[in-house]
């Protein structure tokens, strides 16, 4: 019975007279070809803005990955080797010998017992352990498979030859190079900047679509009368803005923070970059293009970016893989864009000499966005 | 009167073995509100979405005001307003942004701010739409459905989850959809909301219509108009369910778990003779109770199943 009453009151509120607001609606005004665009363009932007993890991953993320390393080795003091003279009547003798060479601050030297020296040795509190057999020998024991063990020997070695009057036949003269655009930094920020254009390509091009694809999101864009077109192009709109945000951003801290020099032309730079961030966005679309869900897209997209984040000469330069290896780095996108910026940035190489790179770019990325095309799905 | 949606034999196959839609015609007239009512997994949905122009049928023609998906979409899509059984909306736009965003897509727009008003949601059209309840969030469904002013809204399960206060409030929005002149198709499995806002219905199973009308002549044709439903144990306390066919008005009998179920046209020439003849035989009568025959009691004397069970 209760339900019936229920009912019944359910139905005279619905029977009540008709609201007066039954009028014909107001129209707003008639919109124009581009009105779509412009709305998902600025949709796409503000989204982003309020997204504080995309906004810390595209300019947070390598300012700080810049900021770090660049700090890591930026004042490093020249290596000192530490030697462990092993205690007998001579063993003062080579210490001064080593304190009056023409370089004393490349040489620490102590005077211990044999078993002392042995023991700091091992637990390289030692890089060398000399040995004073009587007043013209000496034994070097050193460790051929630590680097500054192997320094230390070839330091200490030379330094008392010198000492001892050695005279060089050749004659030499040695500069160190510190300045701008030959530090580890210098060589850092381009490589950052190859890096985030990819990261950011990947992420917001192919991520955000699957989201999107995910949460129906798209299935509702295309029952209504939006061009699909104008959707792929605010999208890539977005990220070329982005893009020059991301490349002014990088470049204008490492100005400021590093004394960052620049040899190239920022025309050039943009134009790159640009190359770039195309390139990056068509495979992001192109892993996109199918996927259903956004782990899978995540999961293909770390495929795709971590060889190339290891590869393509980042944080260190390519020339150390095997040669026979090096012809397939070079054809990598990434291994192209960061050789592109690095040349323009640090030798000011004009861009025809860049044009084989922007062709690896463009291939990649052209075929990318062929294929995104033909197999893209909206549901 | 002008057809609005109109659909022939149509099927649709996936991987070719099942028929999700195994030949489906409807003829829906401008300015009505049809329902398609059928359990989860009838096929409504994918219906709906051919209807829609986002799914192609495996076979059969759909028109919408005499015009094809493959031949005119964007005319089409135009003329059209939908919300999707899940639909996805960006959580950090706000209300105000994304009724704009979808009033862009349109050729000729409706005021976006008086589509707001309309949906009740004009105190929240600056928050964001993750901020929203389940009702608000259901109504911007609507609104973006709407804003680009359609001659036929397509609904799909637009109650489902929602509290009592919200579907009401939604039935209020078609209803007033209609009086405009447009035309709505909406699925759903809620009885009740079938009845309340369906001028017509067609029950699916199966990929199959069962059976179409409006709700009060499918209930009249196939229910009676009220049921009677009782319990009657003899001396022994043994439940006794034959002997009911022969009483006045009663049109069917039907058992369920021990329940009489009587389909009458008059109650009051018929519980009187009920309560007579269960006298006479020293029957007691437990559970009597009358009630106003429901579509979910159509459904039930089609097909043997409830409408809610899975």
């Amino acid at each position: 019975m209760e339900t019936t009453i229920k009912k019944q009151i359910e139905i005279i509120e619905l029977d009540k007279p008709v609201p007066e607001r039954l009028l014909p609606v107001r129209l707003a005004a008639q919109n124009g070809r581009w009105s779509g665009y412009w709305h998902l363009l600025k949709a796409r932007l503000t989204e982003l803005r309020r997204e504080p993890g995309v906004v810390f991953w595209i300019f947070g993320f390598p300012l700080l990955m810049a900021v770090a390393l660049g700090m890591a080795f930026r004042n490093k003091p020249p290596d000192v080797s530490r030697v462990a003279v092993i205690a007998s009547p001579e063993a003062e003798r080579i210490v001064a010998l080593l304190n009056s060479a023409p370089h004393p601050e490349l040489v620490r030297a102590d005077v211990l017992s044999e078993i002392d020296a042995h023991h700091r040795f091992q637990f390289g509190k030692y890089d060398l352990v000399v040995r004073v057999k009587d007043s013209d020998t000496l034994v070097y024991e050193y460790d051929p498979t630590r680097p500054e063990s192997v320094l230390a020997h070839v330091v200490v070695d030379d330094q008392l030859e010198i000492a001892t009057g050695r005279k060089d036949r050749l004659q030499s003269s040695t500069r160190t190079s510190t300045e701008p655009g030959s530090r580890y930094i210098d060589f850092l920020i381009p490589g950052i900047l190859g890096m985030n254009l990819m990261i950011s390509g990947l992420w917001s091009a192919g991520f955000v679509v699957v989201d999107m694809r995910q949460r129906k999101i798209l299935k509702r864009y295309v029952a209504t009368p939006m061009r699909r077109s104008d959707f792929l192009l605010a999208i890539s709109t977005s990220r070329l803005l982005l893009m020059v945000l991301e490349v002014l951003l990088l470049l204008g801290c490492g100005i400021l923070v590093f004394h960052f020099h620049i040899v190239g032309s920022w025309a050039s730079i943009l134009l790159v970059s640009m190359a770039g961030a195309f390139t990056f966005a068509g495979m992001g679309l192109l892993a996109a293009s199918r996927t259903q869900k956004s782990e899978t897209a995540n999961g293909i997209i770390n495929i795709v970016m971590i060889p190339m984040w290891m590869l393509s000469g980042v944080f260190f330069s390519y020339e150390h893989f095997p040669g026979a290896i090096q012809p397939l780095i070079k054809l990598l996108p990434l291994t192209a864009l960061n050789d592109a910026l690095r040349s323009i940035i640090l030798e000011g190489a004009p861009l025809r000499v860049q044009v084989p790179r922007l062709l690896v770019l463009c291939l990649w990325g052209g075929i990318s966005f062929i294929f995104a095309l033909r197999w893209f799905r909206w549901t | 009167m002008n057809v609005a949606i109109q659909c022939r034999d149509l099927k649709k196959t996936y991987d070719g073995k099942l028929h999700a839609v195994a030949g489906i015609d409807l003829k829906i007239q401008a300015g009505e509100c049809f329902g398609l009512l059928g359990p989860n997994g009838a096929g409504k949905t994918t219906t709906i979405e051919i209807l829609e122009g986002l799914l192609e049928p495996s076979s059969g023609e759909v028109e919408i005001f005499g015009y094809k998906w493959k031949t005119h979409g964007r005319q089409l899509r135009e003329w059209i307003g939908i919300s999707l059984q899940e639909t996805g909306l960006s959580e950090k736009l706000t209300v105000r942004e994304i009724v704009g965003l979808y009033a862009s897509f349109y050729r000729n727009p409706r005021d976006s701010d008086e589509v707001i008003e309309e949906m009740s949601l004009h105190e929240k059209a600056d928050s964001w739409v993750g901020k929203l309840s389940g009702g608000q969030k259901q109504r911007l469904v609507i609104a973006t459905a709407l804003v680009g002013n359609p001659r036929i809204l397509f609904l799909d399960e637009p109650t489902s989850g929602l509290d009592p206060q919200s579907r009401r409030q939604l039935w209020e929005i078609i209803r007033r959809f209609q009086l405009r002149g447009g035309t709505v198709l909406l699925t759903t499995h809620y009885m009740d909301e079938a009845e309340r806002l369906c001028d017509r219905i067609s029950i699916v199973d199966h990929g199959r219509i069962i059976t179409s009308g409006s709700p009060a002549l499918l209930i009249e044709r196939l229910c009676g108009t009220q049921l009677v439903e009782f319990v009657a144990n003899n001396a022994l306390g043994e439940v006794v369910t034959d002997g009911w066919d022969h009483l006045p008005g009663v049109e069917s009998v039907k058992r369920e778990n021990g329940n009489i179920l009587l389909s009458v046209h008059e109650p009051h020439v018929t519980i009187p003779a009920l309560l007579a003849a269960a006298q006479q035989r020293g029957l007691r009568l437990e559970h009597l109770s009358t009630r106003q025959a429901s579509l979910e009691d159509v459904f039930v004397h089609l097909t043997g199943r409830h409408l809610r069970e899975n």
